[in-house]
C-alpha cells in the first residue's frame, strides 16, 4: 500500500504482518464489495467479510438512527443481489417500515421480521439465525453489544458462513468511551448536509459520514458517501478530507 | 341444608339433604364448610385430567340428582394391558387415589352405563373395585336398584310406585310395555347400560389421534432422565405420525407427577413436522422449565393438531410450495419454530402490503409461510422508520403550503434546508372522520431527513429516512 513505501524490506515485513493479522486464509475468505472503491480499499480483502459480524452505530448523540439504518440496508441490498433467501431482522421495536426499504435495494418480500423482548433474546435469536443456512443474513437491533456477545456472534457468523449485522439503538445517547468490540468492522454512521441550501430546494440523495472505527486487519478511516437509490449503489464515496478535525469536533459535541 | 357428608358424619346418621338445624341437633360437634359446586366441578375436572395417565379418553361426570356420586369416566379400550390387565389397572387407580387422600371406587364394564352403576351400587369400601366381562352386564346389574341406571329422582320414584325394585325387573319387561309407563328416558338408560344403545363418552379434551405414553416403575426426577424420556416419546410419536402420513402442528407433553398434579407443555410448529430432531430441539427449549416435583410417574406426548404430510413432501418440492422466502424449507421452518417458541407465537412475521392509503396501515404482518399474491404498490419515497404514532413537533416560521422552516422534535431544534411535498393522503372516510394529511419529505441543515405531516393545522413527525 502507499504508506509502505519506505525501505523495500520494511514494506515486505509490514505486508507479512498484515497477512498474519488477517489470518492466513484472508485471500480465500469471501468478501462483499460495497460497490465503492474508496470503501473497499480500506477493507482487507477488498470488501466486507461475508462470514462475519459488522457493527453499525448511529453517528451522533441523537434520537433517530436513520443514517445508520440506511447504511445497514445499503449493505444488505448489496448482499441480497448476490445471495438468495430472506433476511432475518430482529428488533425490540417494530418501527422498520418495509415500503421504505426498496430504495436501498432490500425488497420487503425478502424480510422476515422477529420481535424480541430484550437484548438477550435479540442476541439469542441472532445466534439461532446464524445457524440457519436458508437465510441470507441476520440483522439485530440491540441497545448495547458487549465484548462477549459480539465475540459469540462473530464466531457464529464464521461457523455458519453468514453475514451478521448489529445495529445499535441505544436507549440513551451514547456518551463516554467506546467499548472495544470484537466484530470484524464497526461503523459509525451520521448524516451529512446535502448540497441543497434554500428552503425551496428539494432534498437530494442521502449523504452520510461513515467512520470506520474498527476493522480487523485494516486501519480506521472516515468517508463521505452519497447513496443513489436509483442505481442502488454509492454514487460517491471519498475519504473524509479533514477527518481528524471532524472526529475531534464530533466527540466534543456528543 | 347438608350438601355432602364425610364417612364419620354418615356413620352418625347424617346425609345430604338434611336441614342444617336438624343436623346440628343430632351432632353438636358438626364442622361445616360452605358448599362450592363450581370448585367441586373444577376439582373433578382436575381429577379427570389426572386420569389421563390411564387413557386419553377421560371425562368428568357430575353427580346425578337421582343418586350416585360424581365421578370420572375413562374409556380404557386398549389401555388396560399396559397396566397388567383390567383388574390390575383398577387396583392401581384406587390405590393411587387413596395415597392422594381420596376414597374411590371403580368398576369396569362393557358399557359406560353398567360401569357407572357398578362403581356406585355394587362396590363396597372393603372391595372397591369390580370388573365385569363384556356381555355379563345384565346378570350383574339385575339385583341393583333402578336408580343405578342414572335416572332422575322423579323417574326413580315412579318406578318405585310401579313396583319395579330392581334393574332385573325392568329388563324383564318388554320395551313396548315399559316405554309408555316409565318414559323414554328409562328405556334409553336401560339400553345404554345393557349395551343395546350406543353411548359415546364425551371426552374432556378432543382426543388426540396420535398419542404415546411411557410409565416408569420408579418416579423419575433427574433432568437427564426426563430429557431422555422426552426424546424417546418424540421418536415414538414420529414413528406413529409417519405411519399415519401426518405431521404435527401442535404438541402437548404432559408430566404426571407423584403428588397427583400435572405439568403440561404445549408447543406449536409453523409447518407440519415429524422430524424427530427438529421436535427434540423445540422441546429442548422447555426442558429447563420442567418441574418434576417429587418425581414423574407417567409421561404422555400427544399430537393435538396434525396435518397430512406425505413422505414425498419432506425431501422434495421445498421451493415449489413456498413463494417468497424462496428457500423456505425445513431448515427455515425449524428456525422459525424455535424463534416463535421462545419469543412467543406470532412474533416472526413477513410484512405484506395492505390496500390502505394511510402509511401505518399499508403494511400488515403475515405468518412467515402465508401465501398471497399481493404486490407492493408504487408509492413516492417512504421512510425507513415509521413511528408507531405521529409525534407532534413544535413548528415555527410557517409559510403557507410549505413545511415549517424551523421545528423542534424531541427537544432538538432543526432547520429545514430542503423539502419536497406535499403528498396528500386522504383518510379512509368509511373508517373514521379524520382530516386529510399532507406529507413533506424534509432535509434539515444537518442532513437529517424526516417525514413531516400536517393534519388539522398541527405538524407531526411520522417517519425517519435513511
Amino acid at each position: 500500500m502507499s504508506d509502505d513505501s519506505g525501505k523495500p524490506g520494511l514494506g515486505r515485513l509490514r505486508q507479512r504482518v498484515r497477512a498474519i493479522e488477517r489470518g492466513e486464509a484472508a485471500e480465500r475468505r469471501p468478501v462483499l464489495s460495497t460497490g465503492a472503491a474508496a470503501l473497499d480499499d480500506a477493507l482487507p480483502g477488498g470488501g466486507l467479510a461475508r462470514a462475519a459480524l459488522h457493527e453499525v452505530v448511529p453517528g451522533r448523540a441523537d434520537w433517530d438512527d436513520g443514517p445508520a439504518a440506511g447504511f445497514c440496508l445499503a449493505i444488505l441490498g448489496h448482499l441480497l443481489r448476490r445471495v438468495s433467501g430472506p433476511v432475518l431482522w430482529i428488533a425490540r421495536r417494530q418501527d422498520l417500515y418495509p415500503p421504505g426499504l426498496a430504495a436501498f435495494g432490500v425488497h420487503p418480500d425478502r424480510l422476515l421480521l422477529a420481535r424480541a423482548g430484550d437484548d438477550a433474546t435479540v442476541l439469542w435469536a441472532m445466534e439461532e439465525g446464524l445457524r440457519c443456512s436458508d437465510l441470507a443474513a441476520v440483522v439485530g437491533e440491540v441497545r448495547a453489544l458487549d465484548r462477549v456477545a459480539a465475540r459469540r456472534l462473530q464466531l457464529g457468523a464464521e461457523a455458519g458462513g453468514m453475514t451478521a449485522l448489529s445495529l445499535l439503538r441505544p436507549s440513551v445517547a451514547p456518551r463516554g468511551r467506546e467499548v472495544s468490540s470484537t466484530a470484524a468492522t464497526r461503523w459509525r454512521v451520521g448524516a451529512l448536509p446535502g448540497a441543497a441550501g434554500a428552503v425551496a430546494a428539494l432534498p437530494g440523495r442521502p449523504r452520510w459520514r461513515l467512520e470506520l472505527l474498527r476493522v480487523r486487519g485494516g486501519h480506521p478511516a472516515d468517508f463521505e458517501v452519497e447513496w443513489d437509490d436509483a442505481t442502488g449503489d454509492f454514487a460517491m464515496a471519498a475519504p473524509f478530507r479533514d477527518g481528524a478535525a471532524a472526529t475531534a469536533g464530533g466527540v466534543a459535541i456528543s | 341444608m347438608l350438601f355432602a357428608v364425610d364417612a364419620r358424619a354418615a356413620a352418625a346418621g347424617l346425609g345430604p339433604g338434611l336441614p342444617l338445624a336438624e343436623a346440628r341437633a343430632q351432632l353438636p360437634g358438626l364442622r361445616m364448610a360452605t358448599a362450592d359446586p363450581a370448585a367441586d366441578a373444577r376439582a373433578l375436572r382436575r381429577l379427570a385430567d389426572w386420569c389421563g395417565r390411564y387413557s386419553p379418553w377421560t371425562a368428568p361426570d357430575g353427580a346425578h340428582d337421582g343418586g350416585g356420586a360424581a365421578g370420572v369416566l375413562i374409556d380404557a379400550t386398549g389401555c388396560a394391558h399396559l397396566f397388567g390387565g383390567e383388574d390390575a389397572m383398577l387396583a392401581d387407580l384406587v390405590c393411587r387415589l387413596r395415597r392422594l387422600g381420596l376414597g374411590a371406587r371403580a368398576a369396569m364394564a362393557g358399557t359406560p352405563g353398567a360401569a357407572w352403576a357398578l362403581a356406585r351400587f355394587a362396590t363396597t369400601d372393603t372391595c372397591p373395585t369390580l370388573t365385569v366381562p363384556a356381555g355379563d352386564e345384565r346378570a350383574v346389574l339385575a339385583p341393583l336398584p333402578p336408580v343405578a341406571l342414572r335416572l332422575g329422582a322423579a323417574e326413580g320414584e315412579l318406578l318405585h310406585r310401579l313396583g319395579l325394585r330392581t334393574v332385573g325387573d325392568l329388563a324383564a319387561l318388554p320395551t313396548a310395555t315399559l316405554a309408555p309407563r316409565a318414559g323414554r328416558e328409562v328405556v334409553r338408560r336401560l339400553d345404554q347400560a345393557l349395551g343395546r344403545a350406543r353411548e359415546p363418552i364425551d371426552p374432556l379434551t378432543p382426543v388426540p389421534p396420535l398419542y404415546v405414553r411411557r410409565g416408569f416403575g420408579e418416579p423419575i426426577g433427574v433432568r437427564a432422565d426426563l430429557a431422555a424420556m422426552v426424546e424417546e416419546l418424540i421418536v415414538a410419536l414420529c414413528r406413529r405420525l409417519e405411519d399415519a402420513q401426518q405431521g404435527a402442528r401442535r404438541l402437548e407433553l404432559t408430566l404426571y407427577r407423584v403428588d397427583g398434579t400435572l405439568q403440561p407443555v404445549r408447543l406449536g410448529t409453523s409447518r407440519a413436522s415429524r422430524d424427530a430432531d427438529h421436535l427434540k430441539r423445540l422441546f429442548a427449549e422447555h426442558l429447563d422449565n420442567l418441574d418434576p416435583g417429587f418425581g414423574v410417574e407417567v409421561m404422555t406426548l400427544a399430537a393435538t393438531a396434525v396435518e397430512p404430510l406425505s413422505a414425498l413432501q419432506l425431501g422434495l418440492g421445498r421451493a415449489a410450495d413456498s413463494p417468497a422466502p424462496a428457500k423456505g424449507g425445513g431448515d427455515l421452518a425449524s428456525l422459525i419454530d424455535r424463534l416463535e417458541n421462545r419469543l412467543g407465537a406470532g412474533t416472526v412475521t413477513r410484512p405484506r402490503p395492505h390496500g390502505s392509503r394511510l402509511p401505518e396501515r399499508a403494511v400488515r404482518p403475515a405468518p412467515p409461510f402465508a401465501r398471497d399474491a399481493a404486490t407492493w404498490p408504487d408509492v413516492p419515497p417512504r421512510p425507513v422508520r415509521l413511528l408507531a404514532r405521529p409525534q407532534p413537533v413544535e413548528a415555527t416560521a410557517l409559510l403557507p403550503d410549505h413545511p415549517p422552516a424551523r421545528f423542534r422534535w424531541r427537544r432538538l431544534r432543526h432547520r429545514t434546508a430542503a423539502a419536497e411535498g406535499p403528498e396528500r393522503l386522504s383518510p379512509e372516510w368509511w373508517r373514521e372522520a379524520a382530516e386529510v394529511r399532507d406529507y413533506f419529505r424534509v432535509e434539515t441543515a444537518e442532513g437529517r431527513r424526516y417525514w413531516l405531516m400536517r393534519t388539522a393545522g398541527q405538524w407531526y413527525l411520522h417517519g425517519v429516512f435513511g
